[in-house]
This record gives C-alpha cells, sequence and structure tokens, in this order.
C-alpha cells in the first residue's frame, strides 16, 4: 500500500496491527476506544486472526499473556479505567517477560470520570502501573500517521525486549481522521521464538512461563535482570538504535523558553511557538514520542542553553514531574494544565507564556 | 521380573513438595497417564493456578504456564486460540476457580474452549493456611470461619459441577473423587475421558475431583476419607452432570 488513506485514529492502529503481523486480539468493550475493537472484530477473520471479545479486562489481558507465552504477537486495547483493571495481567506479562501490545485511549479520570480526551494516566503507564519492580515502554503518537507506526514499533520493541509495551493516546486522536501512509505487511511466524510454549517435543527441554520465585535471592536476581533490561532499553532510545523515537524537538536551539508536551497537545503547543515567534518571544516545543524511556538527556541539554520550561498537559500535573527532574533545578520549570477532559486551547497556554516571559 | 508399573512418562523425577496425605499426587498422576496413554504429551501445554498446585509444572515434563489467581482458564484461552493444534488443560483449586476465578471459569466454559479444567475441589484454601472457600460446607470451621460456615452470612457452597452444566457449549462435565480405589478408577477414566474429548476437537470439557486436605481439615488421612465420604460427597454428589455427546453411555 503506497497510497495515502483517509482513517481515524483507531482504526489505524488496527490496521497497523495486522500489518505488523498480529493475529490476536483480546478486549473488552469501553469508550472511547470502540473503532479499535470493531475494526479488527471485522479485519481479524479476513486474515485467519482471533478476535475474542473477553468477559473483562481481567480476562483479556490474561488471555493476552497466554497468547503471549504461546509465540503470538498479540494485542490489548482499553481506555483509562479498563487499563486498571489490566494492571494485574501487565504485571505478569512484565515479570515473565513476554511481547504484547496495550493500547490506552486514556480519558477523564480518577474513577469513572468521563470519556473526553485527557492526560491523566501518565504516572499509571511510565511508573509500571501493577504491583512490583518493572517497567513498560510507552509510546505518545501525536497524529494518526504516528499512531500507526508507533503501533508497527511497538511490536518490534515489544519482541526485541520482551516486555509489555504501552501505546498512550487519547480520545481527540483515536477519533480524529488524517491521511494516513500505511506500510507493507510484515510476515510473522509464532514459531520464531524458540522460548514460546508449544508443546514439548523430544528434542528440546521444556519451556516455562512463570512469575514466582520464592526463594529471596532469585527473585532478587530477577529484579536486577529486569532492571538491566530497562536500562540497556533507556540506553537504546537515549544513544542507541531507538533514538529517533525518543522525542523530537522544534525550535529549540535559541528558545528562551521551552514547551514540553506531548500528544494532542503537543500539535497545540506547535501552534503556540509560532504565535509566540511571531510576537517576538523565542519559544521552543519538546515533544517526548516516548514517555518511557522518558527523554531525559535530551532536556537536560538544553537545560543551560534556555531560560525556562513550561509543561502543559491535560491533567493537574504527572509528566512535569519528570521535566524537572530531567532540569534538576537548574532553570525554572512551570507548569499548565486543564483537566476533567478539557482540552487547553492555544490562545490560554499563548497567556501563560506571556505571563512567564513577560510577567509586567 | 516384569516392571509393571513406573512413573508416567511425562512426569518429572521430582518429589512431591505437598503435605503427607494430600491427593494432588494421585490427581497429577492421573492427567499424567492419561496424556501418556493418548500420546498427546508432547503437544500438551499445561497451566497452573494460584494455591497449593502453583508449583504443578515441577512435576510434568510439558511446556508450562503460571498463571495469576483465579485467570488460569483465560491463559488457557489465549494459548489455545494461538495454537489450536496443541493440548491446553488447567489444574485449579476450589479458590482459584471457584472464588477469585469464577467470571474466568464460567465464559471459558460458556465459549466452549476446546481445553480441559482438572478442578480440585477440597472444601478449603490450602496454601494460604485454611481459609474458608467457595465449596466449603455448611458448619465446617476454618481459619476465617471458626465458628463454622454460617448460611446466613455466607451462604451455601457452590456447586461447580450443576453450575456449568445450565450452559449450553460444555460437552463433559463430571464429578469424581479419589477416595477409594473404585472411585479413583472412575476418576482416571474422567479425566482419560477429558483429554480425549479435546483431542477430538469436541469442546469444553470440565473434572471435578473431591479430595481431602488433611493439614488444613486437622485430620488425619484415613479420617479424612471418611469424611469426604459422609459429609461432602452428600453436598458435592458424584457423577456426570453433562455428557452432551453421550461418550459415558457409549463406553
Amino acid at each position: 500500500m503506497s497510497e495515502k488513506v483517509l482513517m481515524k485514529g483507531n482504526e489505524a492502529i488496527g490496521e497497523a496491527a495486522v500489518l505488523a503481523g498480529c493475529r490476536y486480539y483480546f478486549g473488552y468493550p469501553i469508550t472511547p476506544q470502540s473503532e479499535l475493537p470493531a475494526y479488527l472484530a471485522k479485519r481479524l477473520p479476513e486474515v485467519e486472526g482471533v478476535f475474542l471479545q473477553a468477559e473483562s479486562e481481567v480476562s483479556a489481558i490474561n488471555m493476552v499473556y497466554g497468547a503471549a507465552g504461546a509465540g503470538a504477537r498479540v494485542m490489548t486495547s482499553s481506555s483509562s479505567p479498563g487499563v486498571s483493571l489490566k494492571q494485574e495481567g501487565i504485571s505478569y506479562i512484565a515479570a515473565a517477560e513476554l511481547p504484547c501490545l496495550i493500547v490506552n485511549v486514556v480519558r477523564g479520570g480518577p474513577g469513572l470520570g468521563n470519556i473526553s480526551p485527557a492526560q491523566s494516566d501518565y504516572f499509571q503507564a511510565t511508573r509500571g502501573g501493577g504491583h512490583g519492580d518493572y517497567r513498560t515502554l510507552v509510546l505518545a503518537p501525536n497524529s494518526v500517521q504516528e499512531m500507526s507506526d508507533l503501533t508497527i514499533r511497538g511490536f518490534e520493541l515489544a519482541d526485541a525486549f520482551r516486555n509489555p509495551v504501552l501505546v498512550l493516546v487519547d480520545g481527540v486522536l483515536g477519533q480524529m481522521m488524517e491521511p494516513v501512509l500505511l506500510p507493507e505487511p510484515t510476515d510473522y511466524d509464532k514459531n520464531s521464538k524458540k522460548w514460546a510454549l508449544s508443546g514439548k517435543s523430544p528434542n528440546r527441554d521444556r519451556n516455562l512461563c512463570t512469575t514466582i520465585f520464592l526463594d529471596v535471592d532469585q527473585l532478587e536476581q530477577h529484579n536486577w535482570h529486569l532492571y538491566q533490561k530497562y536500562q540497556v532499553i533507556s540506553d537504546e532510545f537515549t544513544t542507541g538504535k531507538w533514538k529517533d523515537y525518543s522525542c523530537e524537538l522544534h525550535e529549540t536551539e535559541d528558545a528562551e523558553i521551552i514547551l514540553v508536551g506531548y500528544g494532542i497537545i503537543s500539535r497545540i503547543l506547535k501552534t503556540v511557538v509560532e504565535k509566540c515567534r511571531k510576537r517576538g518571544i523565542k519559544a521552543g516545543l519538546v515533544r517526548p514520542i516516548s514517555l518511557w524511556p522518558f527523554p531525559t538527556k535530551a532536556i537536560a541539554e538544553l537545560a543551560p542553553k534556555t531560560k525556562q520550561f513550561l509543561v502543559v498537559e491535560m491533567s493537574t500535573g504527572q509528566m512535569v514531574e519528570d521535566v524537572k527532574l530531567a532540569v534538576d533545578g537548574k532553570k525554572p520549570v512551570y507548569f499548565f494544565g486543564r483537566t476533567g477532559g478539557t482540552i487547553p486551547s492555544d490562545f490560554e497556554i499563548l497567556n501563560e507564556v506571556d505571563k512567564i516571559v513577560r510577567p509586567d | 521380573m516384569e516392571k509393571v508399573f513406573s512413573r508416567p512418562k511425562c512426569m518429572t523425577a521430582t518429589p512431591y513438595h505437598y503435605c503427607p496425605g494430600c491427593d494432588h499426587g494421585i490427581v497429577h498422576r492421573l492427567v499424567a497417564e492419561s496424556l501418556d496413554e493418548l500420546e498427546i504429551a508432547d503437544k500438551t501445554i499445561g497451566v497452573a493456578p494460584v494455591g497449593c498446585s502453583v508449583f504443578a509444572y515441577d512435576y510434568f515434563n510439558l511446556d508450562f504456564s503460571a498463571a495469576a489467581h483465579g485467570r488460569a482458564p483465560a491463559v488457557a484461552t489465549g494459548i489455545k486460540r494461538t495454537r489450536p493444534e496443541s493440548i491446553v488443560f488447567t489444574y485449579q483449586g476450589d479458590g482459584d476457580l471457584a472464588a477469585i476465578g469464577t467470571a474466568e471459569i464460567i465464559h471459558a466454559a460458556n465459549r466452549g474452549e476446546n481445553i480441559t479444567v482438572i478442578f480440585i475441589n477440597n472444601a478449603i484454601y490450602g496454601m494460604t493456611g485454611g481459609q474458608m472457600a467457595p465449596t466449603t460446607l455448611v458448619g465446617m470451621k476454618t481459619a476465617t470461619s471458626p465458628y463454622g460456615r454460617d448460611a446466613a452470612l455466607c451462604g451455601h457452597p457452590i456447586k461447580v459441577c450443576e453450575l456449568l452444566s445450565t450452559l449450553e457449549s460444555p460437552i463433559y462435565v463430571t464429578r469424581v473423587a479419589v477416595n477409594t480405589s473404585a472411585n479413583l478408577m472412575k476418576a482416571k477414566k474422567a479425566v482419560k475421558t477429558a483429554f480425549r474429548l479435546q483431542k477430538e476437537g469436541k469442546g469444553f470439557t470440565f473434572v471435578e475431583v473431591l479430595c481431602i486436605c488433611p493439614t488444613n481439615w486437622g485430620k488425619a488421612p484415613a479420617d479424612s476419607h471418611q469424611w469426604l465420604a459422609e459429609k461432602m460427597i452428600p453436598v458435592f454428589p458424584l457423577g456426570t452432570y453433562k455428557d452432551k455427546l453421550g461418550v459415558e453411555s457409549k463406553a
């Protein structure tokens, strides 16, 4: 497919998953991600795949655990309250080092909240989310094109590091229609993973997926092993193979104020940068693409060059903590957020920039 | 001398960690013998639960996945849907299957997943120290029902075979015990029938095995077997609750 097609973000994820060789989807209905399972319910049978609507989010993620253990490229999707329910399974998947893709089309919380777009699951996504010492990779697209691209990269990352990968989007991106260039399909063989469960043939030792290590030394060793893997992932996003997926820098070279935002917010911030520049304010933008690992180094390197940072989120302030850790007190880090499903306007953000840059 | 009895081929030589008198070892053996006799061990994937049999995979020389508490039927679903050519079974206790995993077992059964579930009902939580299970008998004392299970507060024991047999999809739902030689023979036949039906791609099969827990019942193994016969079987009658294909009448 070399022609651009017009697609909704949620559907682009579905098609990209199929093109990446994903043949198994397990999920439970929740708004605002419904287009994705609806798309795959139609699409997967066409490629001899399995679409299964589970009895709960808990069951769905455990089906993902089973399928991933059996060597499948497999995914699930949900929205905030549903992703909370999946945390049990995500912890087990991370502990057993199984690859899978999890999409969270984030909505307003806490509790049932509402179905409007939000970014208030940042902590849950980037700190593990469930119990125990683990991390999930978190990718945050800001366009329909990237929803396709990062879904495919997500499956590659999951397999490369044997780790769950989370694609974190919001209701705007999910529902938005944009032209997207889809890649050629990938062949994926479920028998390519030698560690996967397939039935113990006489010519190999048995394979085992487990997360229980009763011996404290064993569990400590396992946790340090996971930690070292996370360090490798961080390095690859900082200076290695996955560097280009860490963050996007826009007009940061001479910026006196650097705006930081991900997902749909970054699209608004680009407009803000443009408007600032027209008004003589040298603004720039850092857009994290990978939320974990976080582009700490890129932000730290900008701290000496700029005067201040303004973090904008659709939450009461979550990613701002990571920005502060990266800036490490060297420059002021300001925050502006709207929450509860409200999207800030470029005008509102421009006002905030004015207040910081021209306090009088 | 001719060797007439030995460890099933698909079992490991690992000594059981189970308490003296526990029935898990017997039921593990029934599963292993069935897989060997049906010649399906090399394509079997087991799913272990959370409970005393959390380390069931230590005893089987099979590919195995451990599952979160109660989620074994969901994990088995994911495995079987990915590898329909495999034989997939879960091995679960009563807390795992009939309390925290109620949704998973009912829906796996209702979808008619082509898997086999071995359900160990000993009316108590073993590994956590003898708490009240959904299958604990009314009046039975446990760590969390020290005055005896009060039906007015905690309801009555859940009868899983009866419950699952109301569903359209399961093809074989049966309850057996291993407390006497005669029952043991019947249990073996039931386990083997369940795996044979799965091998033939027929659908969801479920074997409940009434077992003893001498440690947490506070009884010697022989007394436990007597108690099982006198108290448990009347509440959980043995027999086949669903045999959609009539395999037992044909046998």
